[in-house]
């Protein structure tokens, strides 16, 4: 018996401990570089700043808290991301279905090789340049109000720009052009999770439901949907956290108002306020863990 | 009266393979009806046309005498035990067995009820609030059932519903299955690759092969009177002598190289490839010396013609005989 040999016959007998030692090295590092820095980062929001020589004090209080919900300012924001976060993930959803729907159910060999490269494709070009292309995309003077003038639905453009909340001088400085591109930027995350959980759904399913004389309709509503909620339930999660947590798209595209992730980035770099902007972001952990109880109440998880 | 499922030369292909090639047959009211063949040889496709998840290419699909040939499955009156059970894995037993009639929007107090007595029906009355993945693979079959003929089809179709059960479990749902619709006098159209299973619980059987009819006869004649070759070999597994006639293996006698045959036997000499102890039977395989495979078998036990030992080993020189008696004369395919 060689050496190696002899090392993989001690190691199969005793499979606990070829397990712990497999498991401990990337453990620790999910350990200490993911979970560890996120507590040091949280733990930092339970501090506070000391107005006048804006240093932290490092007392354990719930100063910040109270100021990041009590003060209207800071309150806007949470609102505006969290209201933002819900639309993108509901829009993103509604896009992704059907094309979710087509890869895993009809697409064949080389169509559905095509679908999920091209969906992929545009994750793997740089987040900055489509950021910027859009915001010429959606200017006054873009490609997309030359064509929407066109086709003589300028008019439709301009009704939707006064429109108070989601309006704006043009859509790249509207609410209405952040959504857009936010939807555009993380669709791919809600139709990949759709498409694996549609995967995992046996045709027969489908037929039996058409067989107890279910119309195209109700089994999409009573046997579609509900197998594929988990699908949805992690691209909602892709979704919302990826929006509450950016900050490029608001500083690019939109209107001015502030959003969680640009306040993040604001507070801890020229603000030098790490607590508030560990406050701020706790904010997105909360309201995904909220979002996570809801979905799990509504069932979306009883398929797993 | 009109036939309960007629099929009038429908043809079915899927790019250049072609499923059903041209079938026509009829199944009455109240008949239990087989389709017999290997993988591949059409008959889960028919099932699929018959259910509406197919849609002919030509021919004509008949339900009670109305043309269905372009009706999608959900206004059909027919009702599927799919293989795998497609039990909705979301759902209670209770509401997959009740589906059918919510779908239908039956009030939800009848749906209860109906429910509740269709998994009476299937010895399963207390499985109702379970899940599908909590029950064994016997009692997922009885769910799938119960929730097939809730709808009270004029056809039901079963899609090989036993494939997956043990064998004791699988005899005893030949059984189950076979009284049920004698009870319910609904047609049954069952689709196996079994023919065991076929023989045993079937009024007729329509054998397929390369997505055509060999046979349609009751499973007695099938038996008896196999009609070409490949329905010789597949249901019972019989000789086949020069593809011109049948011969069943409990026919053919083994005796020492040498022996002479019965007047009016045909007798052929051979070799021993391969000796089978099956418990009830023995069976021998024998290479003929113009090179036929024959299968004989004798009761384990009986006293051999000739008092021949019964274990004989491989390699051993004998002389096979038959009568003509026991020779089925096969068409050609």
């Amino acid at each position: 018996m060689t050496a190696v040999a002899a090392v993989s016959t001690f190691f199969y007998r005793r499979q606990t401990l070829a397990v712990y030692l497999l498991l401990v090295p990337p453990l620790l590092w999910f350990g200490t570089v993911y979970l560890g820095s996120l507590f040091a980062l949280l733990a930092q929001s339970f501090y506070s700043i000391d107005e006048f020589t804006a240093t932290i004090v490092r007392k354990l209080t719930l100063k910040t808290y109270v100021q990041l919900f009590t003060q209207p300012a800071n309150l806007d924001i949470v609102v505006r991301t969290g209201t933002m976060a819900i639309a993108v993930t509901i829009a993103a959803a509604v896009v992704a279905f059907p094309i979710a729907n087509y890869m895993a159910r009809y697409a064949r060999g080389r169509m559905k090789a095509f679908f999920y490269v091209a969906v992929m494709l545009p994750m793997w070009t740089s987040y900055l340049v489509k950021v910027y292309a859009w915001r010429l995309i959606l200017a006054k003077e873009g490609i997309l109000n030359w064509f929407l003038t066109a086709f003589g639905l300028d008019g439709v453009l301009e009704a939707l720009l006064r429109a108070p909340g989601i309006g704006g001088p043009s859509l790249a400085s509207s609410y209405l052009g952040m959504f857009i591109v936010f939807v555009y930027m993380w669709l791919p995350y809600m139709i990949l999770p759709i498409a694996a959980a549609l995967e995992r759904v046996p045709g027969s399913l489908l037929s039996a439901s058409a067989d107890l004389g279910a119309t195209p309709a109700q089994t999409f509503w009573r046997v579609t949907l509900p197998l594929a909620l988990p699908g949805v339930a992690a691209g909602s999660i892709f979704t919302f956290s990826l929006t509450l947590g950016d900050y490029i798209i608001p500083s690019v595209v939109g209107a001015p108002g502030y959003f969680i992730g640009m306040m993040v980035y604001q507070q801890q770099g020229t603000a030098g306020n790490i607590p508030l902007a560990a406050a701020f972001s706790v904010v997105p952990i909360l309201l995904i863990t909220i979002y996570l109880m809801l979905a799990r109440r509504a069932g979306a998880f009883d398929a797993l | 009266m009109n036939a309960a499922i007629e099929f009038r030369d429908v043809h079915r292909a899927f790019g250049a393979i072609v499923a059903v090639d041209r079938v026509s047959f009829a199944i009455e009211p109240g008949e239990f009806f087989s389709m017999l063949g290997p993988s591949g040889s059409g008959k889960t496709t028919c099932l699929r046309l018959i259910a509406g998840f197919e849609l002919p290419d030509a021919g004509v699909v008949r339900l009670g005498g109305v043309d269905v040939s372009a009706t999608p499955p959900y206004e059909r009156n027919v009702n599927t035990v799919f293989q795998d059970y497609a039990l909705f894995p979301h759902m209670t037993v209770l509401d997959n067995v009740t589906y059918g009639l919510r779908v239908r929007r039956v009030p939800a107090a009848d749906c209860r009820r109906r429910g509740e007595e269709m998994l009476a029906l299937v010895k399963l009355a207390d499985a109702g609030a379970r899940r599908p993945a909590q029950l064994s693979g016997g009692q997922k079959q009885r769910v799938a059932l119960a929730r097939a003929l809730i709808n009270q089809p004029q056809v039901l179709l079963l899609d090989e519903p036993l494939g997956a059960l043990d064998l004791k479990l699988r005899e005893e749902m030949q059984i189950e299955l076979r009284n049920l619709q004698r009870r319910l006098g609904i047609t049954f159209v069952y689709v196996t690759h079994d023919q065991g299973e076929a023989l045993s619980m079937s009024d007729r059987v329509a054998v397929f092969n390369r997505g055509r009819i060999e046979q349609l006869d009751s499973p007695q004649s099938l038996y008896t009177r196999p009609r070409t070759a490949f329905v010789a070999r597949f249901v019972g597994g019989a000789n086949v002598i020069d593809e011109k006639y049948a011969v069943r293996a409990e026919h053919i006698e083994v005796a020492g190289a040498g022996a002479g045959a019965p007047d009016g036997a045909v007798r052929v000499e051979g070799t021993i490839i391969d000796t089978q102890y099956q418990g009830a039977v023995r069976r021998w395989q024998v290479r003929t010396d113009d090179d036929q495979m024959i299968t004989a078998t004798r009761p384990e036990g009986a006293a051999t013609p000739g008092g021949h030992d019964t274990s004989r080993e491989p390699g051993t020189r004998v002389a096979l005989s038959w009568s003509r008696t026991h020779m089925i004369p096969l068409a050609a395919d």
